[in-house]
């Protein structure tokens, strides 16, 4: 019965996305989305509750045992982050739904729904694989639904943003299938339970070059600065609800690979100076990049790729204190990015315009939209009562803790970035919702999709979706506390796998 | 251990130079045939890395012969299929970017160009016109 519950995340999806291709009528693919993703909440949050009190939930796909089958393995932080992922697909699901109604438009639902379905299985399959190759096919699951709902209804621009998105991470997934390719040669296994051991027996040379392949395959998925160039170039492109949903998951996919696989494939006990560096490279120049920034979508953009370092940061200090501190930064920055792309598409919408100097001459869009983008900045920049604050805490301990220079160095970086966030965000908002002086009425540049209020239905379907990303965000702060102590265990579980190795293996030879 | 055949060696590593050299121009199709050298590249080093070739697929239980390793043939056969499938996915992208600007060159960022300029604008023009690229599809057909 586990078993099924297991598998449930990867095949409903799937199913839908099947089904969703026999071109139903638009209102039936949309309830069918909306239920399937629902039913993925569901079985992700009972799949959490049971990998919490009865360890990790496997599947060994067709019966065959570990080193043979695919097996799907549900441990506390697969399943955490499977359950908050689908919460917040939903939630942007719901978003692009109600856009679809404001605009009206036809065409590209039939292909935006099993597209977006199959993203979703992608994100699902690669939370779930216990082993390296399953991984790869889950990545390109995931980026290939990407690479169409990128270039969706394009026109030149978006083209040219797809092109370099697609051919980045296609270039990255061939390194990733290289990678194991050698891995298996090496080692003969590519089930991640038994390629700890093996890995630790192969000489230091063959193995510090196979993680540094595997750090930059990962790299640039997750992208980490310097692989980071292709993300601010792409993502600020695509409309509202797919930024949305690539912001909040994709690097975030690349995120837990690199903390499934370092955990288990290459575990050491000091301190990972080269990580570290990346880390603090990567939170500098990100939001520095965001710093220059003229168009909102790209202010973002930028600053996801500085909170890209933060996540690092835990796993370059590689103890439980800092692993904890990464998976509640991952948690909260999954809900938070999201709601601010899906703020940030309801202001473009309201304004006409993503360039904040255009903006500053408009009428602000109104206090409700005003809430819904301030909340999610104030939380990233880590204002204290809202989640990015309890995350960015949990890391800061993690380094006094250590006290290491490198510790040391990463928290200060760490601040610093924060600070520049709190300006990068105020000027954005500064630019978008304050109200200006009266002068001469600009007339603004472009309307296409009307204010809003034609078609109001939908209109207030996409409020009421970006409001629910910020609940769940403000949510993650209040239930800080259990989820700390859930984010620990599961951290605990990762530097300590034996449990994870004996579960997955358990019925085969070693 | 198994040894590698240098023949092999050389075949995957000419593969993905000229793979990696291909994706390094300008040009959308040579892209595309750089991904799919470097796709072949891939694939064969997988096949290598099931070991020695020309071992049977089965054996009777009699015979003591090692047969081949069936699971880096099957890892194969499916990126196979996946870099079939995004192969054509890039062509049709390649063929769409060529229909839309007249050309199948890979373009600088615009917003990178107009980043530069931003104070410029601010105080001057404050609608500036996105008049690049104005090439009508198929003009250097």
């Amino acid at each position: 019965m586990t078993g099924v519950l297991t598998a449930l995340p990867v095949l409903l999806p799937a199913l839908g996305a099947g089904t969703s291709l026999l071109r139903p009528p638009r209102s039936v693919m949309r309830g069918l989305s909306i239920g399937v993703l629902t039913g993925v909440v569901v079985c992700g949050a009972a799949l959490l509750v049971l990998a919490d009190q009865r360890g990790p939930q496997v599947l060994h796909v067709g019966g065959w045992p570990a080193p043979l089958g695919v097996t799907l393995v549900a441990d506390r932080l697969a399943a955490l982050l499977l359950t908050v992922s689908a919460l917040v697909a939903l939630a942007v699901l719901v978003f692009a739904v109600g856009q679809g109604t404001a605009e009206g438009r036809g065409n590209s639902a039939a292909v935006f729904h099993p597209a977006y379905l199959v993203l979703v299985t992608g994100v699902g399959l690669a939370f779930l694989t216990g082993d390296l190759f399953n991984l790869f096919v889950a990545f390109e699951v995931m980026l290939a639904a990407s690479y169409v709902l990128i270039t969706l209804d394009a026109d030149e621009n978006r083209v040219r943003a797809g092109m370099t998105y697609t051919i980045v991470s296609l270039t990255s997934s061939l390194l990733f299938l290289s990678l194991v390719a050698l891995v298996y040669a090496a080692t003969g296994t590519v089930t991640l339970a038994q390629l700890g051991p093996r890995l630790a027996e192969l000489p230091d040379g063959l193995r510090s070059g196979l993680a540094l392949l595997l750090l930059a395959v990962l790299g640039i998925k997750a992208s980490i600065v310097p692989l980071h160039f292709w993300l601010p170039d792409s993502y600020p492109t695509a409309p509202a609800p797919i930024t949305a949903v690539f912001a909040a998951l994709l690097t975030k996919v690349g995120v837990y690979a690199l903390l499934r696989t370092q955990t288990l494939l290459f575990p050491r006990s000091d301190v990972w100076t080269l990580l570290a560096c990346a880390a603090i490279v990567t939170m500098v120049v990100g939001i520095l990049g965001a710093l220059a920034q003229d168009d909102l979508n790209r202010v973002l953009s930028f600053a996801l790729v500085s909170h890209i370092g933060f996540m690092l940061f835990g796993i370059a200090l590689f103890d439980v204190q800092g692993l904890t501190g990464t998976i509640l930064y991952v948690v909260h920055h999954i809900v938070v990015q999201a709601a601010l792309f899906l703020a940030a598409g309801l202001v473009v919408r309201r304004t006409g315009t993503a360039s904040l100097h255009r903006m500053a001459a408009l009428p602000p869009p109104g206090p409700l939209i005003a809430t819904l983008f301030v909340v999610p900045a104030l939380s990233l920049s880590g204002i204290p009562p809202l989640s990015g604050f309890v995350a960015k805490l949990a890391l800061l301990r993690a380094a006094a803790a250590q006290g290491t220079t490198a510790a040391y160095a990463l928290a200060a970086a760490a601040l610093f970035t924060s600070l520049l966030t709190l300006s990068t965000m105020a000027r954005a908002g500064m630019a978008a919702f304050m109200e200006r002086a009266p002068g001469p009425a600009e007339p603004s540049p472009k309307r296409p999709h009307g204010t809003g209020r034609v078609r109001s239905g939908g209109m207030r379907l996409m409020l009421a979706a970006a409001a629910g990303t910020t609940a769940t965000g403000v949510a993650v702060a209040v239930c800080a506390g259990p989820l700390v102590g859930l984010a620990g265990r599961a951290a605990e579980d990762l530097l300590h796998p034996r449990e994870y190795r004996s579960v997955v293996l358990e019925g085969s030879e070693r | 251990m198994n040894t590698v055949d240098v023949t092999m060696a050389v075949v995957v590593g000419a593969l993905f130079a000229a793979g990696f050299y291909l994706m390094l121009q300008r040009s959308l199709m040579r892209i595309v045939l750089g991904f799919v050298l470097l796709g072949h590249g891939t694939n064969l080093l997988l096949l290598t890395a099931g070991g020695t070739p020309g071992r049977p697929p089965l054996v009777d239980g009699k015979s003591d012969a090692r047969i081949a390793d069936p699971l880096p043939q099957a890892m194969a056969l499916t990126a196979i299929v996946i870099t079939f499938g995004l192969t054509a996915f890039l062509a049709a992208l390649a063929y769409r970017s060529w229909r839309l600007s007249g050309h199948d060159e890979v373009h600088d960022d615009v917003e990178d160009r107009r980043i530069g300029t931003v104070r410029e604008r601010t105080e001057t023009d404050p609608a500036p016109g996105r008049d690049e690229d104005n090439a009508v599809p198929g003009e250097d057909r």
